[in-house]
Parts: C-alpha cells; structure tokens; sequence
C-alpha cells in the first residue's frame, strides 16, 4: 500500500471539508443515545435479545443514504479482524466498547464516514454525526434526520416525562452528547487553560483531554461536552456549548497573538524544533509525537512554516495511533517497534510536500 | 519511609521485581507509581462508571441507616421485565430495560437529580412518528396558556377562535391516542 492510498484511508473524507474556526476547531460531533420500546437493553446481556436487534437493523435498514445522499452500509463486527476495528476505534467511528461486545454488534457506516451508527453499543442505538469545524447545529439536524428514519419502523423507548430512556442514567432525556475536539496550543502555552477548565466544569460541560490517558490533553487537543441530558432541550445545550467554544477560540487566538509578539523568535524556536524532530527522528514515542505535531500545526497556522497542508495535525494523530501504525505494518507490532514506524510513517508523511 | 523516585513524598507503594532469578525491591509514592508505569487504571470507564456507582450506593447506604426493614425491600426490589435488581442496578450504574425506570420509581429520581443539575422533566425531542400524540398534547397545553391570557387581556373575539381550535385538536388527539393504543 502506498502512503498516499493510506493516509486517505486513515483520513475520513469530512475532515478535509472546510469548515468554521477551522484552525481551531478540529471537529463537532453530535451523538443520540436510542432503544427500542420491546427489547431488552444490551446491557441486560439477553443474547436473544440482541440478536434480534441486529436482525431486524439488517433487515430493514441497510438501504439509505444520508442527506448529501452517501450511501450507508451495515458492517457486522464479526467480519472485522481485530487491527480493522481498531483502525475504526481511533477514527472514532465506533467505541472500544463495541469492540469489546463483538458478537451481536454492527454499525451502520456512511460512504465519507460523517456518520455511523453503532448497533448495541451500551444502547441499542447511538447515532453519531461529524462536521469538520464549528458546526453543531447542522450536525444536529443530520443526527435528526438519521433518528426520524430509524424511528420509522419500530417504537423508540421514550417517556413523556423522562425522555428517551437510555440504559445509563447519565444519558436519559435528549440522549445526546454533543462535542468539540479543540486544538489549543496557546492557551496551554500561555497556562491560561488552567484557569478555564474549572470554569467551564462550572457550566455543566466536561472538558477532557483526547488521545491521552485521564485528564492529560495529548496533543494540546481538547475534547468539550455537554454533561446534562435531561430538562434542557437540544438545541439549548448545542447554543450554550456553542457559546463557550466561541469565547475559546477568541481565547485561543488572543493567546496565539500574545506569544508571537511577546517573543517570535522563541516561538519560532519551538515550531522548528518540532520540525526537526518530526523530519529526522528515528524512534518516537506517541507523546512525543502528539507534542511535536501540535507545534508544527500552531507554526502553520500562524504563517511560520509554510508549504505543509493544516490538515496535517488531524492527519498524523490518526496515522501515528497503535492500531493503523499496524494496520500500514499489516501485522501486530510490540511497542518499541511502534515507535520506529511511527517515526518513519511521519517522516515519509512530511516528504510528501502537500 | 520516603518515596525513592522523588525523595519528598511518602511511600505507600511497594513493588517486588523478579528477573532471572535476581530479586529487587522498590518502594514509591502513587505519583511516581503511576509516573512510572507500576500502577495500570483500567482502560474503560474508571472514571464516570465507579463514580457514578459510587453515587448511587450512597443512596442504599442511606437506606439502610434509615432502618433495616427498607433496605430488605430494597434488595427485593426487582424489574419485572428484564429480572434486573436495583442492587445489579445500583452496582453496574445501568438499566436493563426500558421498564427498569417504571419498575425502580422514586428510588430513580434522586440519582436523576443528581446526575442532573437537578433537573427531572425532559423539554427536549419527541419521537417524530410515535410521539405525534403527545407533541399535540403540549401543543394543546401551550394554546390553553395562550387562552387564558386572551381572556385575562379581555380579547374575547381572539379567545373564542382558539378556544374552537384547541376543542377541535383534543377531538383529534383523542382519535390519535386509540389508534396509538392499538399499535
């Protein structure tokens, strides 16, 4: 396989869409946590159950296709091997639960992979839509659009009072997560985030670090969310969420300013660094590479470096994750290894002047 | 004994290594244990799952202080449906079913509001097919507000068109909510 054939199989064709605040909004993502009136949850672990869920799925919703008319395909997890469902793990296409509950599992996959919908997950259905940049509203309406067609068949569990009825209580009401993956290098730079997380926290929304472990932002990327589900209605959370995000990236961008002119050659200093790394290194470690990536990302987008596609940090996150580093191998590599392909992977990437 | 890594805090950890034989010994606080790769979380839901089964034990823990005869109850009380107890609920911070609300009552609502700034009533979607009964329900709910305001406002010609409209949705309605039944 080519690098070229992989990274476009590593990179959803949404994300090289355009989109609002762009260079710093990396993503919007709208989830609906869904189940059906007359089945057992997939947490109840009734195989029966289960089975029929992914039956009558099969059956009767294979043939769609999305509002730009990308055709939707169901995909078993069972006719996954076990670095594919990986690949789709970190692409966020589905959840390392799914992966975990293979048996009676699917998910129903869009052609540009902006949508999917994960077949008994902890529910019987979670929709979940992508837009590149800002723009939860219109992920929103898809997400709408998608749940309209799968109700049409077969009653959803839902309670005049409660809303929709999910298996955890966390989700119950509108049964949606709506998120934002942020690239926030400055703020991190500057410590200003310290001071932004818990105020945010305050407001009923999570802020967490994505592609690392616990709260450690790898990467600078940020992952924001809405807590509460229930007694707000959709389109209230998607507004307030949305507000929050605004102030960041005005924030963000502040902050990207105050660096350059407090000192540009220190700044300058640190991108090209990073470059190097990144272009020579022959052993790198994911964090490491996460760190250098997100500067050489804040070099491009502040005109420093220049002639390297911005999609680069969306590119190289996914392309340096275990999963597709194995998945180019087209075998199972022990971590030390990882880190050599990885440091070649990246260094063909950066050759391929785009 | 202090922590070997950073020498400042105190070591609560002690790890025990046997290679080829050879036996060595080191002692760290939790910071360095995790730092140094000694102490694993599991990958999946540590953080929201425990808490939040945390929460709801709590809640049994109440319980049971408030005398023994309710915390029997408690333990016997089961979803009919899906055979889920609230004990396998409170442990497993999960329904099994869509009738687990219904079946575990009020004992729900307190972790709801918890969870939940507070908040219980949900204001937001409605099944689009099957909930046309009740979007026109609070479609007939917000015009009985509007009425009431028109009548207090002494527009009376205004009050007399919506008070036809609202008889005539709550005739359809009715007609709706058989045929809902039925399905």
């Amino acid at each position: 396989m080519t690098l070229e054939s992989f990274i476009n199989e590593a990179i959803s064709p949404w994300m090289l869409e355009d989109g609002p605040d762009k260079d710093i909004v990396m993503s919007s993502r709208v989830r609906l946590a869904r189940n059906f009136a007359d089945q057992l949850y997939p947490t109840s672990g009734n195989q029966e159950a289960l089975e029929e869920v992914l039956q009558f799925i099969k059956k009767n919703y294979t043939q769609q296709e999305d509002t730009e008319q990308n055709s939707i395909s169901f995909i078993p997890m069972n006719n996954l091997n076990m670095i594919e469902k990986l690949v789709l793990v970190e692409k966020h296409l589905i959840s390392p639960h799914l992966i975990k509950h293979s048996d009676h599992a699917a998910v129903l996959l869009s052609e540009n992979e902006q949508t999917s919908i994960m077949v008994n997950e902890e529910d019987h259905l979670r929709i979940q839509v992508y837009y590149p940049g800002l723009q939860l509203k219109k992920a929103l309406e898809e997400a709408y659009y998608l749940d309209d067609w799968l109700e049409e068949k077969a009653d959803y569990a839902f309670d005049e009072t409660k809303g929709y009825l999910t298996s955890c209580p966390t989700n119950i009401g509108t049964g949606m997560r709506a998120s934002i993956m942020m690239h926030l290098p400055a703020l991190v730079l500057t410590k200003q985030i310290n001071r932004l997380i818990p105020a945010i926290n305050q407001l009923g929304l999570v802020v967490r670090g994505i592609y690392g472990e616990g709260s450690e932002a790898r990467g600078n990327i940020f992952q924001i969310s809405n807590q509460i589900t229930l007694g707000k209605s959709e389109e209230d959370i998607i507004e307030d969420l949305e507000s929050i995000v605004n102030q960041l990236v005005e924030h963000e961008r502040m902050a990207r300013v105050y660096i350059y002119e407090q000192s540009e050659i220190s700044l300058e200093d640190r991108v090209f660094r990073s470059y190097g790394t990144l272009k020579n290194s022959r052993i790198i470690d994911s964090k490491e590479a996460a760190i250098c990536i997100s500067n050489l990302r804040l070099g491009i987008d502040l005109g420093i470096i220049e002639n390297i596609s911005e999609n680069i940090l969306n590119e190289l996150m996914v392309l340096t994750q275990p999963g597709f580093l194995q998945h180019y191998a087209n075998k199972a590599l022990r971590s030390d290894e990882r880190d050599i392909r990885r440091a070649s992977i990246i260094r063909e990437r950066l050759n391929l002047k785009k | 004994m202090e922590c070997q890594e950073c020498h400042e805090r105190k070591a609560t950890l002690h790890f025990k290594h046997i290679i080829n034989g050879q036996e060595t010994k080191i002692s760290l606080c939790e910071v360095c244990a995790k730092k140094k790769g000694y102490l694993s979380y599991p990958e999946e839901g540590y953080s929201l799952n425990d808490l939040l089964s945390g929460l709801f034990q709590k809640d049994g823990l109440n319980l049971s202080s408030a005398g023994t005869t309710k915390s029997n109850q408690s333990q016997e009380l089961k979803c009919p449906s899906c055979g889920r107890t609230f004990s396998e609920f409170k442990k497993a911070g999960k329904f099994g079913c869509a009738n687990c609300y219904a079946s575990f009552g009020s004992k729900v609502e307190p972790i709801l509001r918890r969870v939940h700034a507070g908040n219980t009533k949900h204001t937001g979607r409605i099944p689009k097919r099957a909930g046309k009964y009740i979007q026109q329900k609070q479609l007939i709910s917000s015009h009985k507000e509007e009425l009431k305001q028109l009548i207090e406002e002494e527009e009376f010609e205004k009050a007399a068109v919506l008070r036809d409209k609202i008889r005539e949705l709550e005739k359809e309605n009715h007609q709706n909510k058989e045929a809902g039944d039925n399905t």
